[in-house]
């Protein structure tokens, strides 16, 4: 386990160094240079001489290079936004908390629906009720997650009035969870693009479970059919799952961009797409560094719970 | 309509790859391919409705002329929000354009970044994914770590990133979309090629003197013809949807233009009082596209095994 363990947090740093490597390449192909881009286009040469001093861009790349990454690993700089005049690690920081929570949420209602909904389509397979579900997660997969949201909105906020049209806005993580409602309809949209790929994995994956050779010896020795699926197949199907999770995590990390846009929900994924709409592109390289950081994080965290559960992949 | 369905899978079939006793019999298997694909009714309606959808965004505005293109005229000579009507179909938007006719308009243009987009993802995602399975080594080693690294960036931050800095226009979004999006495909052909590339056939062309590129280019990604055409379907539909996401945002094609995601962007705001016209067709274009293009993969990718199977 100690090697096995060693070996992927290796990965993970080598993935790291990836990762910055990427955002330095980013914060340096701006068509007219940095400083144009900060500075507006009515800035005189000094204004960017004095620019480019500043940050460093005046030497070479490599230089360059070495004081992105100095800067990232002694005091966690990453950059300043021109727009904000603030820092791009002050204006992050306390939207992170609030991204992890809609994310860690919708995660686990999607896999709270999603898992019995597979199991249930494997019982029930070739019904009516294996097709209208295989047919909703299809939807489900080619529903564009805004206007999912927005139908969300109309339906149950404007027309309903069930909930509200907007997510909680405190400025807390617990102001947020103390107004569980607001929160229904973002976890929900979130959560759909979610459970419609994990059901229709378990519902396959369980079918597969179902023709092993272990399902025959339990059936043979006599297990009821309810303890064949729960006991032998479903546990078996679900391992995968956590490796599946790990790969979906990119996907749900992004998707949450567009939830917390259409619920104006004060997370990392508001101030991403703020910062597109002005332009502010350190802030921008700011997000996607914490966002993929994020997912190498959860990927590595995946990678070893599967470890733990699945003894065979520690010794391969 | 399977005409239309005969065509994807039908096209790549003779693979000029394992000389002439392949090609012999290859006729017989795309015929067994295309009949596969035939049997399932989803893949046939789903086929149908792309050529239906190809059909009305481009050949659509020959027959029913609409102004897209001149917000001035539309302002003046039309009513902004209005219902649907005789005259207008489909009702108008905020800005007086006939809403049937924008569909058309916004959708050749989703269209067009789909397929362009999915076509230089698929293109480059074969190229690295052979070049890498073949070539292993250090190019494989590095290629794969780039791959990891690319594939821990959530992708809508990447392409926000990428749009801003480069400015959307119809040729960048496709750009943005196309180079992001060959991560997968890349992964799948190396893995295919791995297996390929120790197989009699390829240590057939060494012997007789083919060289690398040679090798990699007509007889190993020709072999995996059938997971590069179903990954291409797919891929199709996630472009779509990716540029629908960036459209939303704001990011999608500039104004006049407009796509499928940016309609819906627009219209969002008048549907919350009542204006259902503005996004619900353009939404169920949206969710009618990618479905079909679901479908077609999911047939594609049944139909590629049992032909493997029967083999």
């Amino acid at each position: 386990m100690t090697g096995y363990l060693i070996r992927r947090v290796g990965q993970a740093i080598v993935v790291v160094f990836g990762v910055v490597l990427l955002t330095f390449i980013l914060s340096r192909i701006i068509p007219g240079g940095a400083a144009r881009a900060a500075l507006g286009p009515k800035a005189t040469p000094l204004q960017i001489h004095t620019f480019n001093v500043a940050n460093h861009y005046n030497v070479s790349i490599y230089q360059q290079f070495w004081i992105y990454c100095w800067d990232i690993v002694r005091h966690f700089y990453l950059g300043y936004s021109y727009k904000y005049n603030q820092s791009v690690v002050s204006l992050i920081e306390g939207r992170i908390p609030k991204t992890l929570v809609l994310v860690g949420l919708s995660t686990l209602f999607a896999l709270i629906v999603a898992i019995p909904l597979g199991v249930l389509q494997v019982v029930r397979r070739n019904t009516p009720v294996d097709y209208i579900l295989t047919g909703a997660s299809f939807v489900g997969y080619a529903m564009p997650a805004f206007l999912l949201g927005e139908l969300l909105i109309l339906w149950f906020a404007i027309d309903l009035h069930w909930f509200q049209f907007e997510a909680p806005q405190s400025t807390s993580v617990i102001g947020i969870l103390s107004d569980p409602a607001g929160l229904v309809l973002p976890i929900f949209s979130l959560a759909a693009l979610t459970i419609a790929a994990f059901s229709r994995y378990m519902r396959s994956s369980m079918m597969e479970a179902l023709t092993e050779d272990y399902i025959r010896t339990a059936r043979a020795k006599g297990a009821s059919p309810t303890r064949v699926l729960f006991r032998h197949a479903l546990r078996n199907a679900l391992i995968p799952i956590i490796t599946l999770l790990g790969l979906t995590l990119p996907a749900i990390v992004g998707g949450a961009i567009i939830t917390e846009t259409v619920f104006n929900y004060p997370g990392m994924g508001l101030l991403t797409t703020n910062a597109a709409t002005q332009n502010d592109v350190p802030l921008l390289i700011g997000t996607t560094f914490i966002a993929a950081i994020a997912t190498v994080v959860g990927n590595l965290i995946a990678d070893v719970l599967y470890a733990v559960v699945d003894p065979r992949v520690r010794y391969a | 309509m399977s005409a239309g369905a005969a065509v994807e899978p039908g096209a790549p079939g003779p693979a000029p790859a394992g000389g002439e006793a392949q090609q012999q019999v290859s006729g017989g298997l795309t015929l067994q391919l295309f009949r596969v694909f035939a049997e399932n009714r989803l893949a046939v309606l789903g086929a149908a409705v792309i050529v239906l959808m190809v059909l009305f965004c481009f050949l659509g505005p020959v027959f029913y002329h609409t102004n897209q293109t001149n917000t001035q005229k539309a302002l003046l000579t039309a009513p902004a929000n209005a219902p649907p009507s005789s005259k207008y179909p489909l009702g108008t938007d905020e800005s007086g354009f006939d809403m049937l006719g924008r569909i058309m308009y916004g959708g050749q243009i989703s269209l067009e970044v789909g397929f362009a987009a999915a076509g230089i993802a698929t293109l480059l995602g074969v190229l690295v994914g052979a070049v890498s399975g073949f070539f292993g080594g250090v190019v494989d080693t590095l290629l794969m770590r780039f791959v990891d690294v690319l594939l821990s960036v959530p992708l809508l931050y990447l392409l926000i990133v990428l749009a801003v800095i480069f400015h959307p226009s119809v040729e960048i979004l496709i750009l943005v979309i196309g180079l992001t999006a060959w991560l997968v495909p890349a992964r799948l052909v190396r893995g295919e090629t791995l297996s390929l590339r120790v197989r009699e056939f390829v240590q057939a062309v060494r012997v007789m003197g083919g060289g690398g590129g040679r090798i990699v280019l007509r007889h190993i990604i020709p072999n995996t013809i059938g997971t590069i055409i179903v990954n291409a379907t797919f891929q199709v539909a996630d472009a779509i949807l990716l540029l629908a996401a960036l459209g939303f945002i704001g990011l999608g094609v500039p104004s006049p233009k407009t796509d499928w995601g940016s309609m819906i962007s627009v219209g969002v705001n008048y549907a919350d009082s009542g204006d259902w016209w503005e996004i619900y067709p353009t939404g169920l274009a949206i969710v009618l596209i990618v479905v079909a293009f679901n479908f077609v993969g999911d047939a594609l990718r049944d139909a590629f095994e049992v032909r493997l199977q029967r083999r």
